[in-house]
């Protein structure tokens, strides 16, 4: 009996340690930080105040810094969902050889570290680079696109796409062929029987992409930190010049944790209205 | 010709015939069924008068219209696919108006159709259901029901019952047979179970790898099946080799009366009569003797294996709940005269 007991506990036991030290420790430690007090010459104060989550949140520079970061992962979200819906059902209506070739193709970009990928696109933003050569060749004025959202949110995009291909890809192939062609069979075009039957199915895969890539998108640093410049920043970068920088550490925490709280609060509304539909009907 | 005509249809994948030069003519209101053994292009056939499948060559007719090229969506025809293929996203009433919304149907003439068909295959009360939430046999009336919703010209079936347990099949095969008779739908029906086929359709279109070798009545399939492999394929049958002689069987020695034949004297055949034709009586008294080796109880039925001097002969009767017959026991095989047949040559001589 008394082993009965004690057997749940030693098994969750790891992964319970694991989250403990690895999730929660740190967010209460970060948590703790953020209500210290800190002075430029003293440094980090033994006192408690709620002063930097007032400064924080009357500030319109760290406002608008938050709005970007949102914007720019919103967008993120809406042009990966756009570019990598479509992308994965082609990949699911094609032919064996070419859907491992494809998928690879799909996936290859994971295998490549994030920071290279961002300096290649410097590269070819860049006022000399490869994007203004051409639109001066073709006669077009050179605009500026390194150091703007544009160039972060081009580069995000094509770092996230995989995380919304990949789910819908799944999704799509838990679907029946046959309730396509039924749909068709019924006087369907094949644009409404994509619109009304196949999308629809799909949309927990959409669900699912969507929150990976929001959620990745706002906490992006190496991205915004070489593609945006010291100017353009987001919350990640900008918690880590608080921290790296200004050395103003309680700050930090405070920025990390409203940004936690921001994204949390946005995912699980997200979540909700579009899950509680869905699940309703697809179980 | 008929209404819905198939001429010489044939599918080509690569060097492979799934189907072969198919012609039939099914006449308005016709149910017909494609019986076939796995992979016979039963499917394949069902699916090109769909428009799912473009045919390599041949034509489709349907009321004098050509339909070989046009797109499954102009069709018109009513499909219930074996897995049904409902809309898992929408409720049951709205996965049967769907084909109406394709044609612009007004809201209350479609709620009211839905309504009808609903009533039909008994689904009434279940509208705000999703398939998820029905029962196998409901979800196939629900298939049929929005097939049927948009009055199609021909129902198109694929094996709609064989993900059903055996008792509710029978159910739903009379359910199917009541509906298509109560609509007068024109209805091809893929099946490979025999008895489905025999027992709800006009006609019978045996397939046999991508070719069609006999299009019959049930009955007449049953008793007279143009090839061997049909009278195997269709109900069991008893087969013994031996020679055509006098007008008679002669089967190792045995003679014994046979159906007529165009056989020739002293040519090697196989003679074949059905085990339920076979009566038992007392030794003497009936064409041939035997002894029961095996006896089998199938509850509405009892299967004996007979050794015989003519070979082994399986003889099925109903039971009339006394116990007939204990394996050893020596009894008498009686039959029709013309009960056994010649069924053509010997495959090797005997
Ligand atoms: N896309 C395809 N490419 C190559 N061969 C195919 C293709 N589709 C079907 N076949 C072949 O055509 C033949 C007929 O297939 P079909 O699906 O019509 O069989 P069926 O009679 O419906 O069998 P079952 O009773 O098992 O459903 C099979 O041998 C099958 O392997
Ligand atoms: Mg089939």
């Amino acid at each position: 009996m008394t082993t009965n007991r004690v057997t749940p506990w030693l098994l969750v036991a790891p992964g319970a340690v694991l989250f403990l030290g690895l999730v929660l420790v740190p967010l209460v430690l970060t948590g703790v930080l953020s209500l210290h007090g800190y002075n430029h010459t003293t440094g980090i104060q033994p006192d408690f105040t709620l002063a930097h989550y007032r400064a924080v949140l009357s500030d319109d520079y760290y406002l608008g810094i938050f709005w970007r970061t949102f914007r720019i992962a919103a967008l993120t979200t809406l042009i990966c969902a756009l570019i990598g819906a479509p992308e994965a059902y082609i990949l699911s209506r094609m032919r064996d050889p070419w859907r491992s070739v494809f998928l690879l193709v799909i996936i290859g970009p994971l295998l490549v570290s994030v920071v290279v990928r961002a300096f290649g696109w410097s590269m070819l933003l860049g006022s000399s680079g490869l994007v203004n050569q051409a639109m001066q060749a073709l006669g077009l004025p050179s605009t500026r696109l390194l150091y703007t959202e544009t160039a972060i949110v081009i580069a995000l995009v094509h770092v996230m796409l995989p995380f919304m291909a990949i789910p819908v890809w799944t999704s799509l192939q838990k679907l029946d062929p046959a309730v396509e062609a039924a749909a068709l069979t019924l006087g369907a075009s094949p644009f409404t029987a994509l619109r009304r039957v196949v999308m629809p199915q799909v949309t927990m895969g959409m669900l699912s992409g969507s929150l990976i890539v929001f959620g990745l998108s706002a906490s992006a640093f190496a991205i915004p930190g070489l593609l945006g410049g010291r100017r353009l920043k987001m919350a990640a970068t900008l918690v880590y010049d608080e921290y790296m920088h200004e050395l103003n550490w309680p700050l930090g925490a405070t920025i990390a944790l409203l940004v936690l709280i921001a994204n949390l609060v946005i995912m699980l509304a997200y979540n909700r209205a579009v899950e509680a539909r869905a699940r309703r009907t697809l179980g | 010709m008929g209404f819905l005509a198939l001429q010489s249809l044939t599918k080509r994948y690569g060097d492979f015939s799934a189907v072969q030069d198919l012609d039939l003519s099914v006449g308005k209101g016709e149910f017909v069924s494609l019986l076939g053994p796995s992979g016979c292009g039963k499917t394949t056939t069902l699916q090109m008068i769909a428009g799912l499948v473009e045919p390599t060559s041949g034509k489709i007719m349907l009321d004098g219209r050509d339909l070989t090229h046009e797109k499954p969506n102009k069709r018109g025809l009513g499909i219930v696919f074996q897995s049904y293929a409902l809309f898992p996203h929408l409720s049951v009433a709205e996965n049967v108006a769907f084909g109406l919304e394709m044609r612009k149907v007004n809201r209350a003439a479609r709620d009211a159709r839905v309504k009808d068909v609903l009533a039909l295959v008994r689904l009434t009360g279940m509208e705000d259901r999703y398939p998820r939430a029905l029962s196998g046999g409901q979800r196939q009336r629900v298939a049929v029901a929005r097939a049927l919703v948009i009055a199609p010209p021909v129902l198109l079936l694929d094996e709609p019952l064989s993900n059903l347990d055996a008792k509710l099949r029978e159910e739903m095969q009379f359910e199917l047979s009541r509906i298509q008779r109560s609509t007068g739908t024109t209805t091809i029906m893929v099946t490979h179970d025999q008895a489905e086929a025999l027992s709800i359709s006009d006609r019978v279109v045996v397939m046999e790898a991508g070719r069609m070798t006999q299009v019959d009545a049930p009955y007449r399939l049953y008793e007279n099946p143009a090839t061997a492999f049909i009278s195997s394929f269709v109900g069991k049958m008893n087969r013994l080799d031996g020679v055509w002689r006098q007008g008679g069987a002669d089967i190792r020695g045995v003679q014994l009366p046979c159906a007529p034949s165009e056989m020739s004297e002293n040519t090697p055949t196989t003679f074949a009569i059905r085990p339920e034709k076979i009566a038992l009586c007392a030794t003497g008294s009936g064409q041939i003797d035997g002894t029961i080796t095996n006896a089998f109880f199938l509850g509405d039925a009892w299967l004996l294996h007979v050794e015989t001097a003519a070979g082994m002969v399986a003889v099925s009767m109903p039971n009339r709940g006394e116990e007939p017959a204990r394996a050893g026991m020596a009894v008498g095989l009686s039959w029709p005269p013309f009960a056994l047949r010649a069924e053509g040559p010997a495959e090797r001589p005997s």
